[in-house]
């Protein structure tokens, strides 16, 4: 089918795609790679009043390093991503997971911020920004204000901002020299969206191993599986404790069961992957 | 509604058209370039691929008041002096089409991958055509054309 009429604007300030989201009163969609509302509007699912497009924004498309961070336009496309040096060098998890993201030319157009402000609980982003505990901004009429990731997904493809606020820009701490990493996935064809996948990344801290990790697909929205993480953490990264962590991975989740999957068949893979993955990243972190 | 101007296939281009209007359809309707297929119109099928700048892109994923300014690569665009494009030979060679309706969305976004990636694989090949369905099931020749057009690989 084709999109519903709509009132299309494409402004080129931040300012003013601010003043135009106030003016629609939450009848307005934000357009940024289009790559799942688009979608959306040719099957006529969504119908809004207007469509405000972000891709005229020039500011809001950049990897910036800053004080430890990478920081991220919300504009930045998937494949600038996929390709950045200082992304492979500084996170090598996020550009791990961006190969995982639909395909090739979804990748040329999606965005970070489109990702995780859609925040599709399959979706790797949002993963990602959950195990690094990075954070994004939001910006509104009202001034800016920065949102950790357990304060932003609220549920299935529903976060915490507001009708009149834009996610503008994404953060996540740079990881270690000599952290290691994996993202696993697991999705019936290449390129669909994940039933399960698990964000897992390693390294010493004070002479001990720090884990984080972190689903996509096993409830609505990413998980942070802080407990496995102390296993490992406690009992170094053995096989016995990565084996012990996955099993607790599998009791952390909290699925639902939908067509694609059931919850066990979830909860199953989320143990599975939690294992694969934090033995990957074990065998590729330096020490 | 809009002015749209664009340049296609290296030419300039104009049309006007409903800001709702998909990219694939104006392509096809205002500036009667047929050769871009749709497909299933949700970004799934990929019959629809373009080059957007110079990167593969569903075209019935953008609309075409978002392509003002761009520069468009379509299959009417691959041959150069009455001469296949050398991946479109390479899909000749190794029968690589049956019914030819992926085949467009197949070389644009095969020619994104090797321009990224000039000596792929055969995973990667399977991974970057992974973007476009072909119905007739022919992967093995498309697989093998792709192959055949990259640059050899040092091992």
């Amino acid at each position: 089918m084709k999109p519903p009429k709509f009132d299309y604007h494409a402004p080129v300030t931040l300012d003013e795609a601010i003043a135009l989201l106030a003016r629609y009163g939450g009848d307005a969609k934000l357009l940024a790679g289009g790559q799942s509302l688009m979608p959306l509007l040719n099957f006529r699912l969504a119908r809004p009043a207007a469509l405000i497009d972000l891709n005229r924004i020039k500011s809001l498309s950049y990897i910036r390093e800053h004080d430890g961070q990478v920081r991220f336009g919300a504009m930045t496309r998937q494949r600038a991503i996929e390709f950045s040096p200082v992304v492979a060098r500084r996170l090598p998890l996020l550009r791990e997971a961006t190969r995982w993201v639909g395909h090739l030319p979804i990748r040329s157009r999606g965005t970070i911020g489109g990702s995780i402000a859609h925040a599709d609980p399959s979706a790797e982003y949002p993963a990602v920004l959950t195990a690094l505990e990075g954070e994004v901004v939001a910006r509104g009429p009202k001034g800016e204000r920065t949102l950790p990731p357990r304060a932003l997904f609220e549920t299935y493809l529903t976060t915490t901002l507001a009708p009149d606020e834009i996610l503008t820009e994404v953060r996540l701490p740079a990881m270690p020299d000599g952290a290691g990493w994996a993202f696993e996935e697991f999705a019936r064809r290449q390129g669909d969206f994940a039933i399960v996948g698990v964000a897992a990344a390693v390294w010493r801290a004070s002479g001990r191993p720090a884990v984080r990790l972190a689903t996509a697909g096993a409830g609505g929205t990413p998980r942070r599986l802080r407990e496995s993480e102390e296993i490992v953490e406690g009992d170094g990264l053995t096989d016995t404790a990565i084996e012990a962590a996955a099993r607790r991975a599998s009791e952390l989740v909290e699925p639902d069961s939908d067509i694609h999957a059931s919850a066990d068949y979830r909860r199953h893979l989320a143990g599975v992957l939690t294992e694969r993955a934090l033995k990957r990243a074990r065998d590729s972190a330096r020490a | 509604m809009p002015d749209i101007h664009l340049t296609v296939n290296g030419v300039s281009r104009e049309g006007r058209c409903e800001p709702r209007k998909l990219l694939v359809d104006f392509l096809r309707e205002n500036l009667e370039l047929t050769g871009t297929h749709v497909g299933c119109e949700h970004g799934i099928c990929g019959a629809c691929t373009v080059l957007v700048n110079g990167e593969a892109a569903r075209s019935c994923l953008m609309l075409a008041v978002q392509a003002d300014g761009a520069e468009i690569t379509t299959v009417e665009g691959l041959m150069r002096d009455g001469k296949l494009h050398p991946l479109q030979e390479a899909f000749r060679e190794h029968h690589a089409l049956q019914c030819g309706f992926c085949t467009p969305g197949m070389l644009l976004t095969a020619l994104d991958l090797l321009r990224t990636n000039p000596s792929p694989s055969e995973d990667e090949v399977r991974e970057g055509i992974s973007a476009v369905l072909c119905r007739c099931t022919g992967y093995h020749g498309i697989v093998k054309a792709v192959l055949s057009a990259a640059a050899p690989r040092s091992i």
